[in-house]
């Protein structure tokens, strides 16, 4: 069934009759980013307006592949369980070159994790639940559809923004300004900050079916991804599922193509049936893209702070934009809270630090599967083929193929706010049954110390202690003595082999931006 | 022969490395740079028997 798109309320915000009291924080867009980012702020205690110029969830097929990390994050947010349970959980991923299967992978999730290692689910069903999560919260939260934001001026200690709607313009002020828009980000356009990176000339048909059967073998969903299949020659497909019957089909198509002729449905249809047989299937939605790969130096200019693909955008392959973008989310919500509530602003530059190094990594990796897919030279080609020509045979080079290295956290360790050389230092949590419930759940959100002996640990003000039972899989994942310092992301940053009150409590300091 | 994974970690780097190597390069120029690669590389095998049963390898894998 296709996609009920009801648009959200608008009215007159109070604005446009007399000047309003100082925002804590503006958000510009109301996507998945702009959303999460208020969520995440409005649960640390802090007050944010919403400004988005439309007034629906985001239409077509966009993101749709959200990795453990970002569930688990969004099981921090509320709306982590809604998704999984909407969402489609995949595991096996087959690759094809020409006709054949030559190698299959099973993310098989290992055992004593809360949530799997991916889902499908369309953005705007992440959207609206994230949309009604922020209804939920609406004493924090100000949720201002067909409010299009002009312009803004910095004015270093707080920012205006200038702002349209359908009864006519009106001016705000925030202590801060976040940037959500998205890639095409009028601000970042506004203020004339480059956006460099590499663009790739191949256009890409992305198609969403709605299909009455399984096109896969088995009636499990699965990701079956060809290169040169029979049914397209010379070029790369994928195929995807997504719930309510809706299969995402991307079919590379060259750098020579006219855009418009290919999102038609006369040549749309016969790529589809020729992919799936003589199958009856409703056409949900059809685009043509060329992708990019760039990225801001900065991502803290003042009081404008940038999240998500208005920051950076990615390829598609590996399901970097999304899920990227939820971890800038995850990262600032909870430093801007402090900052508000009086912290060192030391403290946003360690987001530019943190955030920037996690979308460099981001945009390596999608650019080198995008490579591996589009070779630009005859030369990039023969490379390419016999990789998948000794791939049938030899496991080494199955290892070489790259169709998109799927999204992991990236480490944040030997960073400003981390302390110690443990190889945990940096690296998100490694969730883990915890009494009737996970490890995620009860160690996000503020700092934690999460001890694992009974040696006598307590933290600083501002950090609770969670204990670890002894199990056998808290001595695989975590050790069987010390304790470690969890910041409210779910980042480790510190690790303590004994109870020792002074290190604790130095490492607390650094980790909020402070000089120790 | 070693045909199981062993570049780990690096194998994605490394192959950008190689792409890297043929940047700008004529189809002739890159053939070129191929062959003294695997002359190099020969060299530092530098295992007659490896590098017998490696060539053999080579030669036998299917064309698809």
């Amino acid at each position: 069934m296709a996609y009920d798109y009801a648009p959200f309320p608008y009215g007159a915000p109070p604005g446009l009759t007399a000047p309003e009291p100082r925002h804590p924080v503006a958000i510009v867009g109301a996507g998945p980013i702009g959303l999460a980012m208020a969520i995440d702020l409005a649960q640390h205690g802090i007050k944010s307006v919403v400004l988005d110029d439309n007034n629906v969830v985001s239409v077509g097929s966009r993101a749709i592949c959200w990795a453990k990390r970002t569930l688990e994050i969004f099981d921090r947010l509320g709306v982590g369980e809604r998704m999984l349970d909407k969402g489609v959980t995949w595991k096996v991923g087959r690759l094809f070159h020409g006709g054949d299967e030559f190698y299959s992978f099973d993310l098989l999730p290992e055992d004593g994790h809360k949530y799997p290692a991916f889902i499908n689910l369309q953005q705007y069903y992440v959207e609206q639940y994230l949309v009604e999560r922020a209804q939920d919260l609406s004493d924090f939260i100000d949720l201002r559809f067909l409010n299009k934001v002009t312009d803004h001026t910095d004015h270093g200690d707080h920012v205006t923004l200038d702002i349209e709607t359908p009864d006519g313009p009106y001016q705000i002020e925030a202590d801060y300004y976040i940037a959500a828009e998205g890639a095409g980000s009028a601000t970042r356009k506004r203020m004339n900050l480059p956006f460099k990176g590499q663009t790739f000339e191949e256009h890409f048909l992305i198609v969403d079916v709605e299909l009455p059967d399984s096109p896969f073998a088995t009636d499990d969903p699965e990701r079956w991804f060809w290169f040169a299949p029979p049914f397209h020659p010379g070029q790369s497909a994928l195929l995807h599922k997504q719930p309510d019957n809706i299969y995402r089909i991307d079919l590379q198509l060259g750098a020579d193509t006219d855009p418009k002729t290919e999102a038609t449905e006369e040549k749309v249809i016969p790529r589809i049936k020729a992919i799936i047989g003589d199958m009856d299937f409703r056409l949900d939605w059809m685009s043509v893209y060329k992708f990019r790969c760039a990225k801001l130096d900065n991502f803290v200019h003042g009081r404008v702070l940038f999240v998500g693909d208005s920051a950076h955008v990615v390829s598609p392959f590996g399901a970097r934009g999304g899920n990227g973008g939820i971890q800038d989310v995850d990262n600032l919500g909870w430093k801007l809270a402090a900052v508000l509530n009086g912290a060192s602003n030391t403290l946003l530059d360690s987001y530019n630090e943190e955030r920037t190094h996690g979308s460099r990594e981001n945009i390596l990796n999608s650019s080198r599967a995008t490579n591996f897919m589009t070779p630009k030279s005859e030369i990039e080609t023969l490379f390419r083929n016999e990789t998948l020509n000794l791939a049938g045979k030899h496991p080494f080079a199955r290892k070489l193929i790259n169709s998109g290295r799927l999204s992991q956290p990236c480490t944040l360790a030997d960073m400003t706010l981390q302390t110690g050389t443990h190889p945990l230092v940096g690296h998100s949590l490694i969730d883990m049954p915890m009494g009737n419930g996970w490890l995620i759940e009860q160690a996000q959100g503020q700092f934690t110390l999460l001890t694992l002996d009974d040696a006598n640990w307590s933290g600083p003000h501002g950090v609770r202690t969670v204990h670890l039972a002894a199990t056998q899989t808290a001595a695989q994942r975590y050790g069987r003595a010390g304790a470690f310092l969890v910041r409210p992301d779910g980042h480790i940053c510190a690790y303590f082999e004994t109870p020792d009150m002074q290190a604790v409590s130095s490492a607390y300091t650094k980790a909020m931006g402070r000089r120790t | 022969m070693i045909l199981n994974d062993n570049l780990g970690a690096q194998g994605d780097t490394l192959y950008a490395a190689l792409m890297q190597a043929h940047e700008g390069l004529s189809a002739e120029q890159s053939h070129a740079l191929n062959a003294r690669l695997v002359l190099i590389l020969m060299n530092e095998i530098g295992d007659a028997d490896r590098l017998t049963a490696l060539l053999k390898e080579a030669r036998n894998t299917s064309l698809g």
